[in-house]
C-alpha cells in the first residue's frame, strides 16, 4: 500500500494476507453473524495512519480478491472498501486523535456503512438480510477494535512502519 | 509525509473514479454473464487461500483418526460392517424392482430410465457470507464438472455447481435464497416449487394451493422437471402445513434430507446428457 520505504509493504500485505484468511476462516454457520470484519478495519487503520501513502487501486483490488474468496458479486467489497477508504480519508485527521473507546464507535458506524453497501448488492442479486441482523458484524468489529489497534500499533512500531 | 504539490488525481477522486468501476463491475456480474468466464478463471486463486484456512480443522481431524483406540475401531467396523448388511439386502430387492420397472416401462412404451453416474468428491470450503449459502468442492473442470450439476450427499440433493474452474467448483445449496427446485411429494406425486429462504434447515413450498394434500411428514423428492436434477432424490421432509383462511396460499415449511452443514463427503451426479464423464466416475 505505502510507496515510501520497501519493506513497509511487506509488513502491510502480510496484516492483509491474514485479514483475509480470517475472513474465510471457517467458524460455523450459526457463528457467521458474529465475525468481525477484518479486511475493512484494516482499511480504517492503514488508511488513517498513512492517507497520503495509501494506493487506493491495491485497496480496491483487494476487495476483488476477497468478493472472489466469498463468492460475491465481483465488485461488492471493492465498493464496500472504497466507501470506508473515503469515509477515512475525509476524517482520518480527527480519528487518530480520538481516544480508543471514541475510535470504536467511529469504527462502528464506519464498518455499519460498509456493511449498509454489502447489504445493498446482496438485495440487487435477491438474498437480503430480513432485518437489522446484518449491522451485527460492525458490532463485532467495534468490540474487537481496540485489540486490532493495539496490536497493529505494535507492529507498526517495532517495524518502523511510517 | 504529504507532498507539497501532489501529482495525478486527489485520493478522494481516485476512490470516487473506483467506486464507480465497481458498481458497474456490480451490476454487469448481477444482471449479465459477461464476467463469468473471468471469474472461472480467477478462481483457481482462491484455493490455496482455502486449503491454509482448513489446514487446523485437516490436522484435528487427521490427529483423531490416526490416535484411535484399537477398540473403537474395532466397534465402528462392527457397525459398519452391519450397515453394509442392511444395504446389501435392500440392493438385493432393489435389482429385481429395477428390472420389473424397466420391463413396465417398456410396455408402456415410455422412456427407460438411466443409471446416472456419480463422481466423488469433497467439500474444502464454505462461503463465509452468512446471506450466501454456497460451498467449494475439490473437484473442477478437469475431472468433468460442469454447470448445472446436482450435488448428493448421503441423504439427499444438496445443491448445484455455479462456478467451475480448473480444480474446483462452487456450489449453490438448496437453501440459499435465490434458489428453488421443482419437487414433488413422494406418497402422492403432488408437483411443487421448493425455494430456499436462507435458513440452513428451512426450505418453502411455493404456491401450493389450501387444498393440495400434503402433510407433516411428507417426503419430497426431485421431480426432474427442471431438467437440471435428476428425477427421485430425496430433498426434504416436510415439518409444518399452516393453513391460513385468509391466505390464498398454505404455508408449509420443510426440512432439507442433506446434511447442509456437516457432510465433507459430496457425490456429484452426471445426467445423461452429459454422459461424457471421465474414467474417474464410475
Amino acid at each position: 500500500m505505502s510507496t515510501a520505504k520497501p519493506h513497509n509493504r511487506i509488513v502491510i500485505l502480510m496484516t492483509f494476507l491474514v485479514a483475509l484468511l480470517l475472513a474465510i476462516f471457517p467458524i460455523g454457520s450459526a457463528n457467521g453473524w458474529l465475525r468481525p470484519e477484518f479486511v475493512p478495519m484494516l482499511v480504517i487503520y492503514w488508511v488513517m495512519v498513512m492517507p497520503q501513502q495509501s494506493s487506493i487501486f491495491s485497496l480496491w483490488c483487494l476487495g476483488c480478491v476477497l468478493d472472489l474468496l466469498e463468492g460475491v458479486a465481483l465488485g461488492q467489497h471493492a465498493m464496500a472498501l472504497m466507501v470506508v477508504a473515503y469515509v477515512c480519508l475525509l476524517s482520518y485527521q480527527r480519528i487518530r486523535n480520538y481516544t480508543l473507546w471514541h475510535q470504536t464507535f467511529i469504527v462502528f458506524v464506519i464498518i455499519g456503512l460498509h456493511q449498509l453497501v454489502d447489504n445493498w448488492v446482496h438485495s440487487l442479486q435477491g438474498n437480503a438480510a430480513q432485518s437489522l441482523v446484518f449491522l451485527l458484524p460492525a458490532f463485532a468489529s467495534a468490540l474487537m477494535w481496540p485489540v486490532v489497534w493495539l496490536f497493529l500499533e505494535k507492529l507498526r512500531v517495532s517495524y518502523r512502519v511510517s | 509525509m504529504k507532498p507539497l504539490f501532489s501529482q495525478g488525481p486527489s485520493a478522494a477522486s481516485r476512490v470516487m473514479s473506483l467506486g464507480a468501476v465497481a458498481l458497474i463491475l456490480i451490476l454487469l456480474s448481477t444482471y449479465t454473464t459477461l464476467l463469468d468466464p473471468l471469474r472461472a478463471r480467477l478462481a483457481s486463486l482462491t484455493s490455496p487461500f482455502y486449503s491454509v484456512v482448513n489446514a487446523p480443522g485437516d490436522a484435528i481431524s487427521w490427529a483423531q483418526d490416526s490416535l484411535r483406540s484399537r477398540q473403537l475401531l474395532q466397534r465402528e467396523n462392527g457397525a459398519m460392517e452391519a450397515e453394509l448388511l442392511i444395504h446389501k439386502r435392500k440392493l438385493q430387492q432393489m435389482a429385481s424392482l429395477a428390472a420389473e420397472n424397466v420391463r413396465l416401462r417398456q410396455l408402456l412404451n415410455s422412456a427407460e430410465m438411466v443409471k446416472d453416474r456419480v463422481l466423488v468428491a469433497e467439500l474444502i470450503g464454505i462461503s463465509p457470507d452468512p446471506l450466501t449459502h454456497r460451498v467449494i468442492v475439490n473437484k473442477g473442470l478437469q475431472h468433468g464438472v460442469y454447470l448445472g450439476q446436482p450435488l448428493l450427499d448421503a441423504a439427499g440433493l444438496m445443491g448445484q455447481v455455479v462456478e467451475v474452474s480448473d480444480y474446483t467448483s462452487q456450489v449453490l445449496l438448496i437453501t440459499d435464497a435465490t434458489h428453488a427446485l421443482p419437487v414433488q411429494i413422494n406418497r402422492n406425486g403432488v408437483r411443487a416449487v421448493a425455494e430456499g429462504i436462507g435458513d440452513l434447515y428451512q426450505l418453502k413450498l411455493r404456491h401450493l394451493a389450501n387444498t393440495v394434500d400434503v402433510r407433516e411428514g411428507d417426503l419430497l423428492v426431485s421431480s426432474g422437471l427442471g431438467q437440471r436434477f435428476p428425477v427421485g432424490y430425496p430433498v426434504a421432509k416436510v415439518v409444518s402445513v399452516v393453513h391460513d383462511p385468509g391466505k390464498p396460499f398454505a404455508r408449509v415449511v420443510a426440512r432439507p434430507e442433506a446434511q447442509l452443514n456437516r457432510s465433507r463427503h459430496v457425490l456429484l451426479v452426471f445426467s445423461e446428457a452429459h454422459s461424457e464423464a471421465p474414467a474417474e466416475a464410475q
